[in-house]
């Protein structure tokens, strides 16, 4: 945990590796991957075909934040996320077909083209949904969890914001009631430093989210996001603690995304210095160098590498030839 | 059978839905210790306890918001607003979350549960807690938004709406709490999209909701002396709405007035005269007239917040113009 006068955002250049396995790294790596393929074939379709439209935020750069956290949760557990979602949809798992049709705007879509980028939920996986008004999802986040609550069913809520939501009413609200009812609850903040074009320095007054959990007598954590057995077994922490003890936790997270807010922006608000700084953090490579670290051969991994480039082509290719979404009245109202 | 008030209507629909159900609980400001700003949920918390009956802090937009999370994964909140005004800040919550969380997630999950308190114009609390705010619930698909007048109205469409699997508004007359009327014992259940008529008539139909329905009665009891026999059809839930009901009428009377507390821009009587006009056109005698509040915030003086509301003499004009009895 960082002291409470941390204000600046200097995540940790050199961590100390957490001990870990390649049997528990592997997978870990792999989802990345597959999360990260999966958003470069979205681009794709995106930029070269029209075959995407409207709003869509890529989450490369940050992966190691949604897997991480999500596999430190059971499937039980519930998970709410804001509009880039497609990670964390897919971690918390939903397969790369259904995401990717649902980009597609087609009816095999995760939700049969009604929501979009923006609006991924998977009931089957405890996955709450994306949503897009920001800081709105953390008192429906913070709802799930009063359910739990109300059980004693044992649940946690797995709840994830940006930095940027951190200023907003909702943001605000959820957590201070998740803090007076003593939600099981984990908040999760994926700081990724830029409020869409705005850097933290110029939206917040302190720049470390976590401190926000003082005021309400909360328990927090911070730490970088590099390395996605850290953040699981950070994440794992405050779990435990809303599962044993019912109370919540803020997690701030620090990470980095390295293409633009959505595909309309060129993020020209940030040096072409720093972003290669990051780049060159990218906990993909960094996952792949631990696991060759920790005896895994090439080849393994190259198989792994493979098959996940066979996932991706496989589910582009359901999402190009799925049939077009084709009915929106029945969801309006439940009869 | 027993005349009870509508406070006690609205207070035994959540008792005996509660009894029935353990997923339903209650969650505002006030609604536990204080047993309600209004004392709606008097002696709920003695019955349910705190699990049950959750005082809230001033949050509208966090209270609101877990009630959508809770009923998203199963429970059936009721949640509480002191008043409708306060539901402003929390109206993202109601239409970005609640009204399209079933459409959104392509029919995966879905939001049963009730949005409750007073609404319409108070008596002398001025322009921010006083102002009818139906019309923006109405505009949203995937909202039910109700609104009885009576206590057995109250009662039947409350419980309905905690048993409803949708997000329903249910806006009390703030004015309306001490009015009693008789209703029925046992189960009381009224389904919603069923207008009702208060009171027959040949002449002319007033159609109205809420508050409003009383003041549309009192204008019949006069013009009653007048020789002008008024139909009254009470809307009661204004999403979904019984339009044949409404058109019925007015293809019995040839005439209309729509009275609402509502400002007249955009008001949801004028989706009704244009429901009217689209089904009764061969029928109608005489345009439709609507009656509204003044298109001003609401001022604190006495007489100057009687002067911007509808008053009877206004319905009484109203009939009379479209009686083509003006200026007689």
């Amino acid at each position: 945990m960082t002291t409470p006068d941390s204000v600046r955002v200097e995540p940790d250049e050199s961590p100390e590796a957490v001990e870990t396995t390649a049997e528990e790294l592997a997978p870990l790596y792999r989802q990345m991957l597959a999360i990260r393929r999966m958003e470069e074939a979205a681009a794709k379709a995106y930029s070269q075909g029209g075959k995407i439209g409207g709003f869509l935020h890529l989450i490369i750069g940050q992966e190691a934040v949604c897997v991480g956290a999500l596999a430190a949760c059971k499937p039980e557990d519930y998970a709410v996320a804001t509009y880039r979602d497609h990670g964390h949809a897919y971690a918390k798992g939903s397969s790369a077909r259904a995401i990717l049709a649902e980009l597609y705007g087609k009816k095999t879509g995760l939700v049969k083209g009604l929501g979009g980028s923006m609006h991924l939920f998977d009931s089957k996986t405890n996955f709450l949904g994306g949503y897009g008004i920001v800081g709105g999802h953390v008192p429906i986040a913070a709802g799930a969890a009063f359910a739990s609550k109300y059980r004693g069913d044992g649940r946690v809520t797995l709840c994830f914001f940006g930095e940027g939501a951190s200023t907003i009413g909702g943001f605000a609200e959820g957590v201070a009631l998740a803090a007076l009812w003593k939600l099981p609850i984990v908040l999760i903040c994926e700081n990724n430093q830029y409020s869409m074009g705005t850097p933290l320095y110029r939206s917040l007054a302190v720049e470390d989210v976590s401190l926000r959990a003082l005021a309400h007598g909360m328990a927090r954590d911070r730490f970088d996001g590099d390395d996605v057995v850290k953040v699981k077994r950070r994440i794992a922490e405050a779990i435990e603690r809303a599962r044993t003890t019912g109370e919540p936790t803020l997690v701030e997270v620090v990470t980095y995304r390295f293409r633009g807010h959505s595909m309309s922006d060129p993020g020209l608000y940030r040096t072409k210095e720093e972003v290669e700084e990051w780049r060159r953090r990218d906990p993909l490579g960094r996952s792949r160098q631990r696991l060759l670290d920790l005896g895994m051969k090439d080849a393994a991994i190259e198989e792994l590498e493979s098959d996940v480039k066979a996932e991706i082509e496989d589910a582009v290719k359901f999402a190009e030839e799925s049939p077009a979404a084709d009915e929106y009245l029945p969801y309006v109202i439940k009869e | 059978m027993a005349v009870i008030s509508y406070r006690e209507a609205l207070n035994q629909a959540m008792r005996e839905e509660m009894e029935r159900d353990p997923n339903v609980f209650i969650m505002g400001e006030e609604v536990g210790y204080y047993n309600g700003a209004y004392k709606v949920t008097q002696g709920l918390l003695q019955r349910f306890s705190e699990r049950r009956v959750v005082d809230a802090p001033i949050a509208e937009m966090g209270f609101a918001g877990i009630g959508i999370g809770a009923a998203m994964v199963g429970l059936r909140p009721i949640i509480e607003f002191m008043t409708f005004n306060f539901s402003l800040v929390a109206i993202d919550q109601i239409i970005n979350n609640a009204a399209k969380i079933y459409q959104m997630s392509g029919g995966q999950f879905y939001a049963p549960m009730v949005f409750r308190g007073p609404g319409g114009p108070a008596v002398q609390v001025a322009s921010q807690h006083s102002q009818a705010l139906e019309s923006f619930y109405a505009h949203v698909p995937g909202l039910k938004v109700v609104m009885p007048s009576t206590a057995v109205d109250a009662k039947g469409l409350l419980k309905t709406a905690i048993r409803d699997d949708n997000p329903v508004v249910f806006i009390e007359g703030e004015t309306l709490y001490n009015t009693t009327w008789e209703v029925p014992d046992g189960e009381v259940l009224i389904p919603f999209g069923q207008a009702d008529v208060k009171r027959t008539g040949s002449d002319i139909t007033l159609i109205a909701w809420s508050k409003m329905v009383w003041t549309c009665l009192d204008t019949a009891k006069q013009l009653a002396d007048e020789g002008i026999d008024c139909e009254v059809v009470d809307v009661r839930s204004l999403r979904p709405l019984d339009v044949d009901t409404l058109a019925a009428s007015v293809r019995k009377t040839g005439r209309c007035v729509i009275v609402e507390l509502g400002w007249p821009v955009a008001g949801f009587g004028a989706e009704i005269a244009y429901q009217l006009q689209r089904h009764c056109m061969d029928s109608l005698d005489a345009p439709i007239e609507r009656v509204t509040s003044d298109d001003v915030p609401m001022p604190y003086a006495k007489n100057l917040e009687d002067e911007v509301q509808p008053q009877v003499k206004d319905v009484v004009a109203a009939v009379k113009r479209a009686l083509y009895l003006e200026g007689e």
